[in-house]
């Protein structure tokens, strides 16, 4: 049985864990609201491009733009986003898991030969892949502090630049979208060459490619003006997603933590108290019986 | 002259500047500056770093300094899809006069490994931004 001064020792300690885990609980959740408010204000953007990338990709079906065909796969790209941080749960883990998995899977083989390059975004991704027999390509780090478009750019451009100069034949994104506070999903997504039909249409869309349109410059020379612009934002949309979803896993986490906290203490609680009684009662009855020690001995 | 009204919205990846009716938009288009009014011929047009200005329904002018984009016209309904777009007065100018400074000096190093066109890009963006907040 564990004396009291022990027990007491870690009540304090579990204590003073419960208070940092509900402070990050706190911060999370006020990075969760503006993570997601970035997420929303991204949608009216993401709703307007995509309706004039459709609309030009329709009017342009003969074009044949680097950035939209398809060519034979010999090496691919995966750009793999994680958190910079730990204790958001299985948040990294899955994700990581779910990266390897896909590509031990879908390219059995390639990463021995460096056919795989991996891109990395978020240190945890970076620490797990570079440590492998990974041939990882690219590392972004410490961009989910303060998320710029610019970071966005930089990754996108990068990509754009690999993939036309032959390095991968392919890029795809795996990142965590949020679903709600508890739970992420998933996604890979091809990224390059730009999928076609890769939104499904919407309803004004045939409506809209009957109107005689003014184009300036030409819609060839526009898509190509579009496209990088698109990808850019995709970038910067899966950055946003992931963080909101980082910071939705992190305050379950840290929620969980915490009420596991509260039931040890209570559980230590309840052991101090058993050994306290005990000690009290032992000492009683060492006074009872050395009262009666004394007493025979008159 | 009474001016006929028509919706606009000025959409960036962060956030919708603005959102509403107007009576004129004028845009630095890639290939010239065009004024868009009510009825205007359906349009998809590229912008270039420039000054995009509309004028609301009271008659005022609200100035933004874009850089580049595309415009959207369809059936009295404009949509400007832009990098970013700050309202002039919204401007931060030591903020603009610092990444100025900065473009100037890139461009200039010389250095290995200096992105020219991205510098340039910059510095053109810098230049836009305080054009657009000084003048009047």
């Amino acid at each position: 049985m564990a004396t009291l001064r022990e027990v007491r020792g870690r009540i304090t300690g579990v204590k003073k864990t419960q208070k940092i885990t509900k402070a990050m609980k706190m911060v999370a959740a006020a990075k969760l609201g503006r993570a997601q408010n970035a997420v929303a204000s991204a949608r009216p953007y993401a709703a307007a491009m995509s309706g004039v990338l459709h609309h030009l990709m329709d009017q342009t079906a003969d074009v044949q733009l680097e950035l939209l065909r398809p060519r034979e796969v010999r090496a691919t790209a995966i750009v793999v986003v994680t958190a910079d941080r730990g204790l958001c749960g299985a948040f990294n883990v899955n994700l990581i898991r779910a990266a390897a998995n896909h590509i031990d899977t879908q390219y059995p083989g390639w990463a021995t030969k460096g056919n795989v390059k991996v891109i990395c975004v978020g240190k945890k991704g970076r620490d797990f892949f570079s440590k492998g027999s990974y041939n990882v390509t690219g590392r972004y780090v410490g961009l989910f502090d303060k998320l710029e478009l610019s970071h966005a750019l930089t990754i996108s451009r990068a990509l754009i630049h690999g993939y036309l100069a032959g390095e991968y034949d392919q890029v795809e994104l795996i990142y965590n979208e949020f679903v709600s506070v508890t739970r992420q999903r998933i996604v890979v997504e091809k990224f390059l060459p730009v999928p076609v039909d890769g939104v499904e249409a919407d309803g004004n869309r045939r409506r809209r490619s009957t109107l005689d349109v003014i184009y300036e410059p030409s819609k060839e020379q526009l898509l190509e003006l579009l496209l990088p612009k698109h990808l850019n934002f995709r970038v910067w949309r899966a950055l946003l997603e992931s963080n909101a979803a980082e910071q939705g896993a992190r305050m379950s986490a840290m929620e969980n933590a915490t009420s596991n906290a509260s039931e040890m203490i209570r559980v230590l609680q309840l052991q101090y108290n058993k050994a306290r009684q005990t000690a009290i009662t032992k000492e009683l009855l060492e006074i009872v019986s050395g009262a009666e020690a004394l007493s025979e001995a008159e | 002259m009474y001016e006929k009204p028509f919706h606009a919205e000025i959409i960036t990846p962060r956030r919708v500047v603005f959102r509403g009716e107007i009576t004129s938009l004028s845009a630095p288009g890639v290939e010239g500056g065009f004024q868009v009014l009510a009825g205007h011929a359906p349009l998809l047009s590229a912008i270039s770093v420039g000054q995009l200005t509309i004028k609301s329904t009271d008659g005022n002018d609200i100035r933004y300094a874009a850089s580049g984009g595309f415009v959207e016209v369809r059936s009295n309904n404009v949509v400007v899809l832009a990098e970013s777009a700050e309202r002039a007065d919204e401007i931060d100018i030591d903020r603009a006069r610092a990444a100025h400074e900065r473009a100037e000096r890139r461009l200039h190093s010389q250095e290995e490994g200096v992105d020219a066109e991205r510098a340039r890009a910059a510095l053109l963006r810098a230049l836009n931004r305080l054009k657009v907040a000084r003048s009047e």
